[in-house]
Parts: C-alpha cells; structure tokens; sequence
C-alpha cells in the first residue's frame, strides 16, 4: 500500500514472509521505499535484494535479516538475530539496535553498521565487508577474516582475528585477547584516513585517532613443520 | 536444536496469567523442537507434598488413591491430567509414597512444594492442550521444545529433567563428558533415571545444591565440570537461572521488566508479552551466570 510518502507498507501480519521478499525483490526501481511492519523476531526478513531500494524494517527480527544483500539500503529499528547481512555483496545495513552471533560473516561488500552491541563471531571470515560496531563485540569475531574492515568503538571479547588473513580490525575499547596470529599493528596516516571516512559513513562519534590497530602477523599463512603442535 | 523458554514473574498480579502467556511463548519455539515439549509449572504451594507421576496406560490411575492411601497410611489427593497424575499428600509420607508408585510401574516426573512437570511426545501446541497448560497459574515456570540428537525420543527423554526437589533443568545443546559423570554422581546417591545428557546436568546441579552452593554457585560450577555445548535454564522453588557455555553457540535471549524475566531462544518467544517493546531486552553473555530468586 503507498502511503502518502511514498512508503509502501509491507505487514507481516497481514503478508507471508515469502510475499514480501518476493515484492522487495521484483522491485527495480531507484530509491523506491518500503517499510516492513509486525516483525515480530521473524527470521529471513528483506533478504536477496538486488537493487538500490531503501528499506525500513520497524522492530526486531530473528535469524537472517539483510542476507545476501546487494545494492539495497536496509535499517532495522530494532535488533536482529543470528547472520544479519550474512554473506552481504554491496549496499548498506543498519541496526539500531544489537545484532546477535555472526553478524556480517562471510560479507563481500557493503557496509553493516550495528548501533548497539554484536555479540560472537561478528564478521567471521568476512571478505572485503566494512562492518562499524558502536557498542562492543563478542569472542571469536572477525575469525579468518579475509578483507575489508572492522571497526569498533567499545571494547572487544577473546580471540579476536583468530587466523586473521588481510582484513583491517580497528578497536577504541579493550581487547580482551586476541586469536591466534593477530597482533597490534602501526597505524599509519592511510588507517586513518579509511577509518575516518567508515566513521563518517556510520555516523559514529569518534575520533580515529582514539583506534588502535590489529592484523595479522602472517605465520599462519604457510605450514611450518616446527610449529605443528601450534596449529 | 531444541527451543527454551521461561517466565520468571515478580509481579503477583500476572501469576493467573502464566501457563498462558508461557503456552505462547512454547508455541512460538516449535520450529527449534517439533518431537517433543515439556514444562515445569511453579504452581501455589499447599499442604504438603506433590509429586507428579506419568503413565502411557492412564488406567494405571484408577484405584491409585486407594493403593497409595494403603502404601503411606494418608489420604492422599490425587488430580489427573491427560497421561499425568499429581499427587499431593504430606511431607512425611512423600518417601513412601515414590516407592510404591514406583513399583507400581508409575514413572516419577517431579516432586515439591510448588513444582509439576508435564512432557509428552508431540507438537507443543498439541501437548499444551493436553495438559490444559494455558489454564495454570503459577510464580515462574520453564518450557522446553525439543529435537533429540543424544537420545531417543521418548516421554522420559524430553525436558525438563529434575533430579530434586522442586529443581528442573532444561538444556540447548549436548554434553560430551556425561557418562562419567553419571557414575560419579550416582556415587553420592544422585541417580538419573534415564540415559539423557541433560539429566546428568540436572542431578550435577542438584548434587550442587545440595552440597550448600545457592543457585548462582551451582551454575557457575557447571562452567568448569560440564563438558559440551549448553544454554541452561534452571529452576528452583524460588529462583530461575540462566548459564551458557564459553562458546555460546546456542541461541539465548533475556528480557526483563518490572514485571517479569523472560527467557527465549529467539526473540520471537517475546513478541506477545506485556511492555516488551521497553523491556530491557540482552542477549546473556557466554560463561556468565544469571539468576533471580524471589
């Protein structure tokens, strides 16, 4: 139904999940808008898009909101379950509220912004996603993450970038420990000038300056016989 | 997977309400475990003792006042729901009493001042009905939607497991150093009656208890002597509580409000409660203990 705005309203309530992701994934048209309303934690809400539409999703949502993402603007008013924009190619995520365990994993592109706090996991082996996290992170996040970015503004749990491969992770807060072949790395005036700009995109408080920087320290990347027992 | 949910009330006001908004909250985590539900209800304490007995031949239920009256010399009371029976009759008399159902081929589900246990095999909407379980009222309660992966799918395997009085565990996940754990505990009369891993929890946690820990410490020790992959949720007589294992693979969420706690697998399990769109609403952190107790 197009309200007066533009909006066309998609209620759960009244609509099959199946039927709304149909319509919001038939739609075409540049910055053509909807709102997804009585979410009520479903899972698997706005995913597959492929078009630069802007989506409103009004509460919160359960496993799988935003996967597979391209091109589409998505903001949920609200948190989301487990694998929110999982394996996102292009476009932009946003969550006002928390995401719960891998959210971003396996993402191409894109940027994901999380509001609140990403519990574990949080970009796991993603591969050249941008994920900004207002609040705090989980153990285990960004685990053999290949490319792209993380940025967080609180703190962050065990093990982080455990088997990191090229990905750039950037913490304001602590780091409770960090994963197998992770280290703190320089930050030069290129890191700050990437991180000043994700900053501004996620309309984060902060100064890049306040970051520090972690990588991998790339030993992990061949097989050495003398560290066996390590790996 | 398997589905939890649980209702923790802290305003009296909402305790008619309980089996139906608990009802809900079990219908909602059918798709996390369709074979099987079960729930433990924190009803109003009476006189006495009930102890909560299952039968798949409910015609073992007639004539059960009389054979229990004979066993323990008390007039016991007895209220048959469905496959189940609670039996209320004195403390004194409650040993006795366990015996003879016992011998009678009766299976115990739970004993307490407050505590019943229904679980049957089926759809939880299905097994709710049965049990009128939108009907009860109570102080907290705990309900547990199950798909099996360590045992058979049996009335016996499903949650919750309680292995003490008025104390219910139920459980996402499996355990992988039960079996030893089994005979230990059975070593200091903790005995399980089925080969399940959750119950090996419950009577750890019991054994816990028991041994003087409060809600919160026993939960803790289950961080270091439990083995596996766990969200638990557990009840007393005037406590719930929550622990999940340092990897927290399996899905927990809490809300609590003036009003209530209430935990869930997904948030979904929340959709239809009272204030939950300004309930503080978090998911519990990995090797972190949560409980209340009124």
């Amino acid at each position: 139904m197009p309200s007066e705005t533009g909006v066309k309203t998609l209620d759960m309530s009244a609509m099959e999940l199946r039927e709304i992701n149909e319509t919001l994934q038939s739609a075409a048209g540049s910055n053509e808008a909807f709102e997804v309303t009585n979410t009520r934690g479903a899972h698997a809400i706005a995913v597959g898009l492929d078009a630069p539409i802007h989506v409103t999703v009004k509460g919160s949502t359960g496993y799988y909101c935003a996967g597979m993402n391209k091109q589409a603007t998505i903001h949920v008013k609200g948190s989301v379950g487990p694998g929110a924009a999982e394996n996102m190619m292009s476009g932009t995520v946003i969550v006002d509220g928390d995401a719960s365990q891998y959210a971003g994993a396996t993402g191409h592109g894109g940027l994901l912004v999380v509001k609140g706090n990403a519990s574990s996991r949080c970009g796991i082996s993603m591969k050249g996603i941008d994920i900004v996290v207002h609040g705090n992170i989980g153990h285990m996040s960004a685990f053999m993450a290949q490319k792209g970015n993380l940025v967080v503004l609180g703190d962050a749990g065990d093990a982080l970038g455990d088997s990191l491969y090229e990905a750039r992770l950037f913490v304001r807060g602590s780091v409770k420990s960090l994963g197998a072949d992770c280290v703190e790395k320089e930050m030069r005036p290129e890191h700050l000038k990437i991180l000043a700009d994700l900053l501004e995109k996620a309309g984060a408080d902060a100064k890049p300056e306040e970051f520090r920087r972690y990588g991998s320290a790339r030993k992990l990347y061949n097989f050495n016989i003398d560290h066996a027992g390590d790996y | 997977m398997c589905g939890i949910v649980g209702l923790f009330l802290k305003n009296d006001d909402l305790c008619p309400k309980l089996g139906e908004m608990l009802t809900d909250m079990l219908i909602t985590m059918t798709d996390r475990g369709p074979d099987s539900a079960g729930i433990a209800i924190y009803g109003a304490e009476g006189e006495g003792v009930k102890i909560t007995v299952q039968s798949d031949d409910t015609s073992a239920f007639d004539g059960l006042d009389a054979r229990l009256a004979e066993a323990t010399g008390t007039t016991p009371g007895i209220r048959v729901i469905d496959t189940h029976a609670v039996v209320t009759l004195p403390e004194a008399a409650a040993d006795a009493a366990v015996s003879a159902l016992e011998e009678m081929g009766l299976r115990i589900m739970a004993r307490g001042a407050s505590m019943e246990i229904f679980k049957e095999i089926g759809l939880p909407r299905d097994v709710a009905a049965r049990f009128g379980l939108r009907e009860m009222g109570g102080s907290h309660g705990i309900g547990h939607t199950r798909m099996a992966t360590e045992s058979a799918v049996t009335t016996l395997g499903a949650h919750p497991f309680s292995t003490a009085s008025d104390e219910c565990l139920v459980h996402n996940g499996s355990l992988s150093n039960h079996n030893r754990l089994r005979r230990e505990l059975a070593r200091e009369g903790f005995v399980t009656r089925t080969e399940n891993d959750t119950e090996v929890g419950a009577a750890y946690i019991s054994s816990r208890i028991a041994g003087g820990a409060n809600l919160g410490e026993a939960l803790e020790g289950t961080l270091q002597d439990l083995d596996g992959f766990f969200t638990f949720v557990m009840g007393t007589r005037n406590g719930f509580g929550v622990v999940r294992d340092p990897i927290a693979c399996k899905p927990a969420v809490l809300a609590e409000t003036e009003d209530y706690v209430a935990f869930g697998s997904e948030y979904r399990a929340f959709a239809d409660l009272p204030g939950i769109e300004s309930a503080k609403v978090w998911e519990p952190e990995p090797a972190t203990v949560y409980f209340w107790e009124r």
